[in-house]
């Protein structure tokens, strides 16, 4: 690896060796596809049945809850899409993932406003509950993927039953499930994305949790896989490598939150007390414990980026989709962050590999690149 | 030198890249992101943006993109919009030029610790400190010099044109010596943020108000209606409603406050004098007998400039020419290099 200090974990999160070394026989010596009925097809399900069972454990659901995806968008999609247009609009918040946003919205549904610090504001959501209705689903981003703050589902939960009876509860809790327990933070929810590349699991693939007696109609049609809830032949070597990775990540959770919190604690006051002007964005209290996102007044995140990477400090502005374009975050409006101030966003991300060195680059790298920039 | 390249997913800057790299200048290279929405015009669009970083990748060069979309929208589209709407006949291209591609780029370029900026076009910078210059690209088909009449000195000093002395063949058989993917693709054109299938009547009538006029003779006679006196340009002969048959008739002035055009016969287009300005001159301002260039691929003719005043400068030409439209670029030259230019005034 190059000499970097990687602080972009939730854009994606290096793989667990566990996972690694889980996938790596169905990689190389394994094959079979697990639909088969000769003894390499049935070696095949056994691997995949163990992995739906231990993510089933994990998550707080039953085995036969469990669609295994491409990863957190086509869980987000499938949730509503597949959810059907007869029980109602969906309904979904401002600071949710354009995965879940863009579906929402083609479906023509609404959104619902949060407060400065990006929880839910509940007398909005049950305002545009009684004003939608219909509303047949309600989307709540778990934890955030740009200033990460984890919303209370139980809540939600209740406002929903108590003005939308009925509506099925998502939650995107692809960011949260490396530093929350999906398994007690998400029971209140029908129906939970996650995806492996945010815990240490390997990228293109996911999971939609669809808890009974919740029903799903599927996107894909084919072969029937995932009980006809997802067709396509299921990936042996990525779902073992997800549950394996789920596995790791879960196992060390309390451990990981406790260490990193402490570096990103550092981090994030060591950033405000070197850089006048800096605005740490939503209150911490509230954040998953890997998240830094700062506002700089006076400085270009584009800018800003380039000469951290420079310097081997890979941070991102906003969300890390598409072109890495940076559009003015949709997250930081309905934060109510002014533009000029949204303009210089640094997020900056930790994960289960982040060390002290690591941020202590950032803390040496990051003030003196704002500086240049204002000069 | 640490050299910041603007490609455009194009041959000629990628060939500007490639040939700043094999200088053995420290170069990387860079993709602006100007125009958020829908194109077909083959500039700014996804698959340019791959074609440059693909370019780069093969080059071993680092490849990044700037979104400049916001000053893209205040300084040209915008601009654009308000020209049409009083009656001039905008040339976006230089406003891309003058605000995006090198003011703008080059303060982030120095901003980063660059040393110069360098695009792919067809021109050259020519003379020393203090007095630089662009010249004409040496292929004259494809010089470029019109579209950048308005670099300072200060961009001069700090901006390199790579490929300013080679003929679009010598560019394009580079590229295929270097095996670069962007070798055979077609040249940009057009206005890059208006699609063709769209058409500027529909992007302009989203964005303004187009007003229905009447086309009168020199006396105020009226002989026919247009659906939008802003799109009409001062020279334009068709698409201005009249019966066919008649005489030859061109637009000769636009009003756009009473919606009027008055057309006439080809000589009344032909005027003797032509003010320009604000001028932006490339050093000291200069006057005297210059060549003058009204177009990007306009024949240069032999006039006399002269300082008018409020920074203005009137061109009186050794032949009656035809008038310019109010808007577009008037471009003064020495010999082959640009001294300076600015937008022409209503006759």
């Amino acid at each position: 690896m190059p000499d970097v200090s990687y602080l972009d974990h939730a854009a994606t999160t290096p793989m667990r060796p566990e996972a690694v070394d889980a996938m790596v026989p169905w990689l190389r010596d394994l094959h079979g596809n697990p639909s088969g009925s000769h003894r390499l097809a049935r070696a095949a399900r056994r691997a995949v049945d163990d992995a739906r069972d231990d993510l089933a454990d994990l998550l707080g659901c039953r085995p036969g809850e469990i669609v295994f995806t491409s990863g957190g968008t086509e869980a987000d999609n499938l949730a509503i899409f597949g959810a059907g247009v007869e029980r109602g609009v969906p309904v979904c918040s401002a600071v949710d993932h354009h995965a879940v946003l863009d579906p929402v919205r083609a479906r023509g549904g609404r959104v619902m406003g949060v407060d400065p610090s990006g929880l839910i504001d509940l007398d909005d959501l049950e305002r545009v509950l009684r004003d939608a209705a219909p509303v047949g689903l309600v989307s709540v981003l778990l934890a955030g993927n740009e200033v990460g703050t984890v919303q209370d589902l139980d809540a939600v939960r209740a406002a929903v039953d108590a003005c939308a009876p009925g509506a099925l509860l998502h939650t995107d809790a692809v960011q949260a499930f490396a530093w929350t327990d999906i398994a007690t933070r998400a029971a209140a929810a029908d129906l939970v994305s996650i995806t492996g590349h945010k815990f240490g699991g390997p990228m293109g693939v996911g999971a939609l949790v669809v808890r009974e007696p919740a029903a799903i109609a599927p996107m894909l049609l084919g072969g029937g896989q995932e009980r006809d809830r997802r067709s396509g032949s299921t990936p042996v070597p990525a779902v073992v490598g997800l549950a394996a990775g789920a596995r790791a990540c879960a196992e060390e959770r309390k451990a990981t939150i406790e260490r990193v919190a402490a570096l990103r604690d550092r981090l994030a006051d060591g950033l405000l007390a070197a850089i006048p002007g800096a605005v740490e964005t939503a209150d911490r209290a509230h954040k998953v414990a890997s998240n830094c996102h700062l506002c700089i007044p006076g400085v270009e995140a584009e800018a800003l980026l380039f000469l951290l990477d420079q310097e081997g400090v890979c941070a991102s502005a906003a969300s890390s989709c598409a072109s890495g374009a940076a559009e003015p975050s949709h997250v930081l409006s309905a934060l109510g962050v002014p533009p000029s101030l949204a303009a210089g966003s640094l997020r900056l991300s930790l994960g289960w590999t982040t060390t002290a060195a690591d941020v202590t680059r950032a803390l040496e790298v990051v003030p003196p690149a704002v500086a240049r920039l204002r000069s | 030198m640490r050299i910041l390249v603007a490609m455009s997913g194009g041959v000629d800057s990628s060939v500007a890249a490639a040939r700043l790299a094999e200088e053995g200048h420290d170069v990387t290279g860079v993709t602006l992101r100007l125009w958020g929405g829908e194109s077909d015009t083959g500039c700014c669009s996804v698959s340019d943006v791959d074609d440059a970083r693909r370019v780069a990748d093969h080059l071993g060069i680092d490849h990044h993109v700037f979104n400049f979309g916001t000053d893209f929208e205040r300084n040209v589209v915008q601009p654009y919009v308000r020209d049409h709407h009083e009656g001039r006949t905008p040339n976006p291209c230089i406003e891309c030029n003058r605000h995006l591609k090198f003011d703008r780029l080059l303060r982030r370029a120095l901003q980063l610790g660059f040393d110069a900026i360098a695009t792919g076009h067809h021109a050259r910078i020519v003379g020393a400190r203090g007095r630089r210059r662009i010249a004409r690209g040496v292929d004259p088909r494809k010089d470029q010099s019109y579209v950048l009449h308005m670099l300072d000195q200060h961009v001069l000093e700090r901006t390199l044109l790579p490929i300013g002395g080679s003929t679009k063949e010598q560019v394009r058989a580079m590229a295929t010596d270097l095996g670069l993917r962007t070798a055979s693709k077609p040249d940009s054109q057009d206005v890059c943020f208006i699609k063709t299938t769209e058409g500027r009547v529909s992007f302009l009538g989203r964005r303004t108000t187009l007003t229905p006029g009447v086309v009168v003779d020199g006396a105020g006679n009226e002989l026919g209606r247009v659906e939008a006196v802003e799109l009409v340009t001062v020279g334009q002969r068709h698409g201005l409603g009249l019966p066919g048959g008649g005489p030859p008739r061109h637009a000769l002035r636009v009003d756009p406050v009473s919606a009027t055009v008055t057309v006439g016969a080809p000589e009344d287009l032909l005027v003797e004098r032509q003010t320009v300005g604000p001028v932006s001159w490339a050093a000291e301002p200069v006057s005297g007998s210059l060549l003058v260039q009204c177009s990007a691929h306009g024949r240069p003719e032999p006039a006399d400039v002269a300082p008018g005043p409020d920074g203005t400068v009137t061109v009186r030409w050794r032949e009656r020419h035809r008038r310019v439209a109010p808007g577009q670029a008037v471009v003064f030259y020495e010999g082959d290099e640009v001294v300076g230019g600015g937008p022409a005034h209503p006759a």
